[in-house]
């Protein structure tokens, strides 16, 4: 699919495509000890960031993509859309604060301006599911890419076989999006496992990695598709597990995040082999990425 | 009402095995009904059995001073729970509780390893199936171990 650039994909005559746009903080809401939800709406009260035709949804950004969210005076990092693309209104990102960037970013208290880049990269393959089954794979942070490609297939849900969500987190209080999760267990439309790595007597979901709900998730691995995103490694054992339960390379989708720093291919940190994560992923096909899934030293 | 031999050919771990190797370990079953919070196993306790859950889920929990009980996995129909009945000294290294109404095959662990050593080739054939769940759990656990969302992965 075509990628917009920044400067497409930025409104603003004459902005380079490294310069970012002033967006205020509309909203904040936190998600676990760490972990915020920023809805940013932009500071000159122009339309958030169009995209070019043909793609998934023309007034904000399409599943899967990601922005170049600044924290003026401290740095920039990618960080996935986490919002309803069918919802308008404010960009919603959710960070987790891992390092200084990503503190000062979820430090940002309502009225106050981050820069923003993008949206940039490719999206979750939502239009080639129709009468498939898609299975949504989650670890830790890796759902809030994952949101909205959740978001929208149960908006889609009648052209779907069926659409399975297992997420997978540290601890119960540490899973994201967690009222959205009750609300999802008791949701006809989807199958819901959620496990965690450890817990307390009294939990009374799964507790183990989220690869071991692969195996009994009601799907047809012959006509599925799946998207996973979370810590490498976990995502390396869901491929596993997902190629073992009998689905293809081509119908696996992962998203790689790692290295991106100019989002616009002109730093090359993000080059795996002949692609770019930052243009042709994040989301890529396993059965592309493969060479280089498991390189060491990639 | 279905047989044991019935259910046994149901059962994950032993799919695929013939007729007369079944009945053997057929011989050595019996139908449990647990509760919710009814305790399958605790840990310490001699491990003379062991269970293949049919419904229902079990938590594989451990006490930890000051910490309280902690789970340590959840299992659900077709695992297996327990192989300590396998190596000496059969203790149970670990409770196991049902969390909800659980129906389960429960298997003589003495009767099973005495029916392995008359009978070496069916013997083998159990330790390569109990071997497989085994390095499962392993690779399960090593990932629990990693703790791979308790750090950054980028920044």
């Amino acid at each position: 699919m075509a990628v917009p650039t920044a400067s497409e994909a930025t409104p603003g005559a004459g902005r380079g495509p490294m310069v970012p746009r002033p967006f205020r903080v509309a909203a904040r809401r936190q998600e676990t000890e760490d972990t915020w939800t920023l809805a940013l709406e932009p500071a000159d009260g122009g339309p958030v960031p169009e995209l070019g035709p043909g793609q998934f949804n023309p007034g904000q950004f399409n599943p899967g993509q990601f922005n170049m969210i600044y924290a003026f005076g401290v740095g920039e990092i990618p960080i996935s859309i986490s919002g309803d693309p069918g919802a308008g209104g404010p960009l919603e990102h959710t960070v987790r604060a891992v390092g200084p960037v990503s503190a000062a970013i979820c430090r940002a208290e309502p009225g106050e301006q981050l820069g923003v880049r993008g949206p940039f990269g490719s999206s979750w393959p939502l239009a080639g599911a129709a009468g498939r089954h898609v299975v949504i794979v989650a670890g830790g942070i890796g759902l809030a890419p994952l949101r909205p490609a959740l978001l929208r297939a149960l908006a889609e849900r009648e052209r779907l076989a069926g659409l399975v969500l297992l997420c997978g987190g540290r601890s119960p209080s540490q899973l994201l999006f967690r009222s959205e999760l009750e609300a999802w267990r008791d949701d006809p439309r989807l199958e819901l496992g959620v496990t965690v790595d450890s817990a307390e007597a009294g939990w009374l979901g799964h507790v183990g990695v989220v690869t071991t709900l692969i195996g009994d998730a009601s799907f047809d691995p012959a006509n599925a598709v799946a998207f996973t995103v979370g810590p490498e490694v976990m995502m390396r054992f869901t491929v596993d597990a997902l190629l073992d339960r009998g689905m293809g390379p081509a119908d696996v989708h992962v998203s790689i995040e790692r290295n991106m720093k100019c989002a616009i291919t002109q730093c090359g940190r993000c080059q795996l082999g002949p692609t770019f994560a930052c243009r042709e992923g994040p989301v890529m096909s396993y059965g592309a990425i493969e060479p280089f899934f498991r390189a060491r030293e990639l | 009402m279905r047989s044991i031999e019935d259910l046994v050919a149901e059962l994950p771990i032993f799919t695929g095995l013939d007729a007369p190797h079944r009945e053997l370990i057929a011989g050595c079953g019996a139908n449990r009904v647990f509760e919710a919070g009814e305790h399958l196993a605790r840990e310490g306790d001699p491990a003379d059995t062991f269970y293949v859950i049919r419904h229902g889920r079990v938590a594989l929990e451990v006490a930890a001073p000051a910490k309280g009980t902690l789970m340590i996995a959840t299992l659900g129909e077709g695992s297996v729970v327990g192989w300590s009945w396998l190596v000496p000294p059969y203790r149970w290294s670990f409770d196991a509780r049902a969390l909800e109404q659980t129906r389960a095959v429960a298997f003589d662990g003495a009767c099973l390893r005495g029916k392995c050593e008359a009978e070496k080739a069916f013997g083998y054939e159990l330790m390569q199936r109990f071997a497989a769940v085994m390095l499962e759990r392993l690779q399960a656990t090593r990932l629990q171990l990693l703790d791979v969302y308790g750090g950054p992965d980028g920044e």
